[in-house]
């Protein structure tokens, strides 16, 4: 058969709809195995380094904190936006627990009441090494945080290297964080 | 006698029998054995049987709260009212794929009674295709979205239903917008049949188009009625969100508009042809691709389907099959179809390839609008929407030079036109729009709005001003019109009522983009006032209902100090589902809805408040109204008498002959 303009233009549809095929086929694959997941929210702050702010404590767990103490660690810090009225953030506790054994975690309570988030985290025992409160959600929203629980991997120095936005557990430790402390 | 197993029996049967009526008839007219041909029609009307007994089925199932199945325990409750309990049985995924194969065989079965004109092998193979695509999709029913699975033990009790599905109008949408989808499958066959035989003349294109009009006129009430059902149960006021699931209604729409369209030209004038049946075959792969990978979960979409990657494996090996294979057909067969038809630019035919051009592209923006999110994720690992700012800005460009030739295409003869004289036709037309125009500019803001409503108005009074000029009203004498209005094809009238139920849209979507509304917290017996009506929040009262407990605000409506209405709208908690949805309260004189929304009650006692949503909303109604229009007019030219008998039986005996 020779190439003839209407058989190109006969065999566009169907390379269109290969193509396209093909893509689909690649995005189902990539979903079975958790790498493709269009729910997913990417935050645009991952590579970046922190934003500035200053937080009150929470009563009776300490003071708050700032973008200076956290850049200033030697380790790597996961930092955990939660709150009191969140049933994931709930159900996220034991993991958070378990994590908080092998490295520390820094809670901000977002848009909660300072009492009902205390009361909250000492309720079974506090996972957190330090703890903030970030009353009215203004610091959230320079973090990029689109609702709670979400966590961010804070390198030494300030960067944040990893985000999630699903309820921790140590599996999502073993497979999403450990490996990334490695380099650090 | 109605039981699940009788139920799932049937299906298994009628998978069978879709099976053969794809090989038998296929293999027949191979070997032109008119006895093998001649059994299509027979089983395709006992597939529709059988199919139609496994629905009856699981309606019974539903009905007779027989929790031991899993799709009526999982959807259904004791306390749900029998009108949900049968319409619920389409509400989910699994009973949504079989009314999805029921009218698919529904399709079978009406080209088995109304294709008697067929020629006798066009109508086996036609009927073989469509037997093919059913026994795919019975399979998928089958083996991966079985609704008559059991389970042990039978709970004592149903889930219930996702109480945002109880409401009458999207009970009745997903069989309208499947009977849409699904009718496309008919040209789809067709077009396959036509590249088997390797022929498509103009009695193809007179067979082709009824069933495409048919399938058209469906898909438009049911994207209209899907939009009419967002705006007044969701309660936020809009009508369409860009959705991937609206869009995947919208992009077979698009090319079936083209289809309607181009079909015409083949049927008059035998052009157009490769175009025509890529068309079919393009419209019925989006609409397969699109209520099918919208279940895969690749979309992410407001409306939750189950998502299981497993089932969009299936789906998507069996989307490669039917869409893979008329491609490949096509790509093969179609370069050795001819036109000829000559036609210059200047022409109905030219302003029809406009008009094809035109939906094509805005098709294409859609599409690429609703892929790219997901292919950006996968190509680039990031995550972005794509949302209305696009959308409007690129379809709207699109839609003007679409509405500016709906107006002159009517107007101009076939092969070629005169452009003075087509325009000495429009005069009155160009001069009612451009009172329209001087209308926009004091009643609308913003540049896109005004062209378009100024274009709305000139497609409508072209349309009403070439139907005046047919029947020669001003020329001829009472008795002359009156002869001439009986004479006047009902197609012409059709596509006259459809462009101006399309003008009726775009003016309702014009007022839209002007619409005001205001949230507010209120106490009993506050006054608000938006765009110069105020609104009073008289009271608020709790009450209970069958299956839920509401709080119902009384809202009193007054425009200068004169009172208008009094909105109810009520805010239901469902107990069973722990869910809570709103209801609506609108008042509408069909040039503006006033809307209201009630939303939480704060604090208590004196200070108690209430969160109110008011909107007014311009020329609302027109948007659905002009839907309706559209598929009126779809309807009144399907009963054109050229359409319904079709070829002279002679004609079709010769083309037997012939092939």
């Amino acid at each position: 058969m020779s190439v003839t303009r209407r058989g190109i233009l006969t065999a566009v549809p169907i390379i269109g709809a290969g193509v396209l095929g093909v893509g689909f086929w690649r995005m189902l694959s990539d979903m079975r195995s958790g790498a493709f997941d269009p729910r997913a929210i990417k935050n645009p702050n991952v590579g970046k380094p922190i934003p500035t702010f200053a937080m009150p404590g929470l009563p009776g767990l300490g003071d708050g904190f700032t973008d200076a103490e956290l850049k200033a660690q030697h380790r790597p810090v996961l930092v955990n936006f939660f709150a009191s009225w969140c049933i994931p953030c709930v159900a996220e506790m034991p993991g958070l627990r378990a994590i908080s054994r092998n490295m520390p975690i820094w809670g901000i309570a977002y848009e909660d009441k300072p009492e009902n988030a205390s009361a909250f985290i000492q309720r079974d025992g506090s996972p957190y090494a330090r703890v903030a409160s970030d009353r009215h959600g203004r610091v959230a929203i320079d973090w990029g945080v689109t609702g709670v629980p979400e966590s961010f991997l804070v390198a030494p120095g300030g960067r944040i290297i990893w985000h999630g936005s699903a309820a921790l557990d140590p599996q999502i430790y073993e497979a999403e964080i450990r490996p990334r402390l490695a380099g650090l | 006698m109605f039981g699940p197993e009788q139920g799932h029996f049937a299906l298994a049967l009628a998978c069978v029998l879709a099976l053969v009526q794809f090989a038998v008839p296929l293999w027949g007219a191979n070997r032109r054995d008119a006895r093998l041909v001649g059994l299509a029609p027979y089983l395709a009307v006992s597939q529709l049987l059988a199919l139609g007994y496994s629905f009856l089925c699981l309606v019974m199932c539903a009905v007779s709260d027989d929790f031991s199945v899993q799709n009526v325990a999982a959807n259904s409750a004791v306390s749900k009212p029998l009108l949900y309990k049968i319409t619920g049985v389409w509400g989910n995924h699994e009973g949504s794929v079989l009314l999805w194969t029921l009218i698919l065989a529904v399709c079978g079965g009406a080209v088995s009674l109304f294709g008697r004109n067929l020629p006798d092998i066009l109508r086996g193979r036609v009927l073989a295709i469509l037997g093919g695509v059913s026994a795919g999709f019975q399979m998928f029913c089958l083996l991966t979205s079985d609704p008559f699975e059991r389970v042990f033990p039978a709970p004592m009790d149903g889930q219930g239903m996702n109480p945002l599905l109880q409401d009458p109008g999207l009970a009745f949408h997903p069989p309208i917008l499947y009977t849409g989808y699904v009718g496309f499958a008919v040209p789809f066959a067709f077009a396959v049949a036509a590249l088997i035989e390797g022929r498509v003349d103009a009695a193809w294109g007179r067979w082709v188009r009824p069933w495409a009009v048919a399938a058209w006129c469906f898909l438009t009430c049911g994207i209209a009625l899907g939009s009419w059902w967002s705006y007044y149960v969701l309660g936020w006021g809009g009508y369409w969100f860009w959705d991937p699931v609206e869009n995947a209604s919208l992009i077979p729409w698009l090319t079936g508009t083209a289809l309607v369209h181009s079909a015409i030209v083949v049927e008059k004038r035998e052009g157009l042809k490769i175009w025509t049946v890529l068309l079919a075959i393009a419209t019925f792969s989006f609409s397969l691709s699109g209520t099918f990978l919208v279940r895969s979960g690749i979309l992410n979409s407001v409306h939750a389907f189950a998502n299981d990657p497993a089932r969009g494996v299936f789906i998507l090996a069996l989307l490669a099959i039917v869409i893979g294979g008329s491609l490949a057909l096509f790509a093969w067969r179609a370069p050795s179809l001819t036109s000829t038809g000559l036609f210059s630019p200047v022409s109905r035919e030219g302003s029809l390839v406009l008009n094809n051009i035109l939906l094509c592209s805005i098709c294409a923006v859609v599409v690429t609008g609703t892929m790219y999110p997901p292919f950006m994720q996968l190509l680039a690992g990031r995550t972005i929407s794509v949302g209305k700012p696009f959308f409007d800005a690129a379809t709207i460009p699109l839609t003007l030079p679409l509405l500016l030739a709906m107006g002159v295409g009517t107007a101009l003869p076939w092969k070629r036109a005169q452009l003075a004289r087509t325009f000495s036709h429009l005069y009155a037309a160009a001069g009612i729009a451009a009172i329209g125009l001087a209308l926009c500019f004091w009643k609308l803001s913003g540049i896109l709005p005004i062209a378009c409503g100024a274009l709305a108005i000139w497609v409508i009074a072209a349309s009403v001003s070439d139907v005046l000029r047919r029947i020669g009203l001003g020329h001829t004498s009472a008795q002359g019109v009156w002869e001439r209005m009986k004479n006047l094809p009902r197609s012409s009238w059709g596509a006259a009522l459809a462009h101006i139920g399309a003008g009726i849209t775009i003016l309702g979507l014009c007022g839209m983009s002007q619409a005001e509304h205001a949230i507010v917290e209120v106490h009993i017996g506050e006054t608000r006032s938006l765009a110069g009506d105020d609104w009073t929040l008289l009271d608020v009262h709790d009450y209970i209902g069958p299956n839920y407990k509401a709080m119902q605000a009384d809202i009193a409506i007054r425009h200068n100090g004169k009172f208008v209405t009094i909105l109810h709208p009520e805010k239901r908690d469902f107990t069973t589902q722990s869910q809570t949805t709103t209801e609506v309260a609108i008042h509408t004189n069909f040039i503006t809805d006033l809307y209201g929304v009630v939303g939480d009650r704060h604090g208590t006692g004196k200070d108690t408040t209430y969160v109110l949503r008011l909107h007014r909303n311009p020329l609302a109604p027109w948007m659905w109204l002009g839907g309706l229009v559209m598929a009126i007019g779809g309807a009144f030219s399907l009963s054109d008498r050229r359409m319904r008998i079709g070829a002279p039986k002679r004609a079709a005996a010769r083309n037997m002959a012939r092939a």
